[in-house]
């Protein structure tokens, strides 16, 4: 009995669609995001995570009912990430049916946010969201925002160790300088973020091979995210889970049937 | 159809438990009136956060009476996750330098306990052993739920007890005739955990 390896895909949605790169062939709607968590679903992925990346607030709108409309169909846990800015926020979109919320600049602005989400949700709820990038601070990572265009000079080491401390329940690690580029996710960053928390960690940015995923597991990660290998069909999430299952990583048989 | 109340205690996504149940196919009403809640066919007792604040929540709403006369009544009951911890005499969550915790419902004797593990929470899927003569986990041997929690029973309180590893073995579900329990989410675990649903409604 083992703890499996989390594979989960990352839908950037706005608008109630789909938006960053996708190449579905076997869907009538290939940007319709209810539709790609279904089959997502059905290929096994382990969790699946929503990007809200609207610019309104009637977006954010359709974006909740995206979420509704997922959870009546889609028996796996959702993160949805995003625009979240306060407890209420929060609230709306575990009415709406996601099981966790991931959040990243509001919490830099406010880090006490992090403490009034924990004490009303739990921290299982809360996935901090780290965009890191290399830098000259002490560690070598900074915090970002603006998906990784504007620096904060904070150090991602001490961020997501205060984060942590503060009721942060996951950390999803972003390697902005990694991010799109299919060349790896960020080995040392993974490794150095590793060491400074004990709750679980997510990889994020740059997952291309098959063999990234494993060396992110190896790293220290106990979930990997991506979302172009999988949109554009490069690897099919069975794939990865083959790969490493054959190398003895714990990973979750079968899809949903 | 069977008829199903999940007992709202301010505890979050209550939606989730109903959507999975009703997709199986069984009336469900979430509520925290106590005549639903004492009449209907099933109970279930969801749970999320920490097991102080879920207690709290329970006593306010006099589940820990609904749950004792359903018990008298041979009336069945499901907790899930921290709803399967406060079935339990004690919880130590957030206990430490302290003595004696928090009380649960005591329906089982057992203590719920920290899981000694290096990353924590437990979270994701994991494996679990059926008990012998487990109903809930009738046909699901071996295979993987969706947990998410950082303290668990670990000892035997001489129920059916379906168990999983994590850093320790701990109970993963429970089970007296009457009272069943999950400590991972049935709700979020896809097939299996609908299954799993399908075969608590119908036994009841």
């Amino acid at each position: 009995m083992t703890l499996s390896i989390r594979i989960i895909p990352c839908l950037d949605v706005t608008d109630g669609r789909v938006v960053k790169g996708v190449n579905f062939t076997n869907l009538v709607d290939a940007g319709d995001p209810v539709e790609m968590a279904k089959v997502y679903g059905a290929e096994g992925c382990d969790e699946l995570t929503f990007l809200d990346i609207s610019a309104s607030s009637d977006d954010r709108e359709t974006t909740l009912d995206v979420v509704r409309r997922t959870a009546e169909q889609v028996f796996i846990p959702l993160t949805v990430g995003g625009g979240i800015r306060s407890v209420s926020d929060v609230d709306r979109l575990l009415r709406a049916g996601a099981d966790k919320v991931s959040i990243n600049t509001a919490a830099i602005t406010r880090p006490e946010l992090i403490a009034e989400i924990a004490d009303r949700f739990g921290s299982q709820v809360l996935v901090l969201s780290v965009d890191a990038r290399r830098a000259r601070t002490e560690s070598g990572f900074e915090v970002t925002t603006h998906g990784g265009r504007t620096g904060t000079g904070i150090d991602a080491l001490e961020w997501t160790a205060r984060a942590c401390a503060l009721g942060a329940g996951e950390v999803l690690l972003n390697s902005m300088d990694a991010d799109g580029t299919r060349a790896g996710y960020d080995i040392g960053m993974i490794t150095a973020v590793r060491a400074v928390t004990n709750v679980p960690l997510i990889a994020s940015g740059g997952a291309g091979g098959l063999e990234d995923f494993a060396a992110a597991i190896d790293a220290g990660a106990n979930a990997l995210l991506a979302a172009s290998v999988f949109h554009f069909g490069v690897h099919r999430i069975a794939d990865v889970k083959r790969y490493l299952s054959a190398r003895g990583y714990p990973i979750r048989e079968g899809a949903a049937h | 159809m069977k008829s199903i109340a999940i007992l709202d205690y301010g505890s979050g996504n209550l939606r989730s438990a109903q959507r999975a149940i009703e997709h199986i196919g069984a009336a469900v009403e979430i509520t925290s009136d106590a005549d639903v809640a004492l009449n209907a066919d099933g109970l279930v007792v969801p749970g999320v956060g920490a097991f102080k604040a879920c207690m709290s929540g329970i006593l306010g709403v006099d589940g820990k009476a609904i749950m004792s006369k359903r018990v008298a009544a041979k009336r069945p009951v499901l907790g899930i996750c921290i709803g399967m911890q406060v079935l339990f005499t004690k919880g130590l969550e957030h206990s430490e330098g302290e003595s004696g915790g928090t009380d649960g419902c005591a329906i089982w004797p057992g203590e719920v306990s920290q899981l000694s593990a290096p990353v924590l929470p437990h979270m994701g899927w994991n494996n679990v052993k059926a008990g012998a003569n487990s109903k809930l986990l009738a046909g699901l041997d071996g295979e993987s739920f969706y947990f998410v929690h950082s303290y668990a029973v670990k000892q035997s309180s001489g129920l059916i007890e379906s168990r999983t590893t994590y850093g320790e073995s701990f109970i993963a579900s429970a089970e007296d005739g009457i009272v069943s329990a999950t400590q991972f989410h049935p709700e979020k675990s896809g097939d299996v955990g609908l299954q799993l649903l399908k075969n608590w409604v119908q036994s009841l």
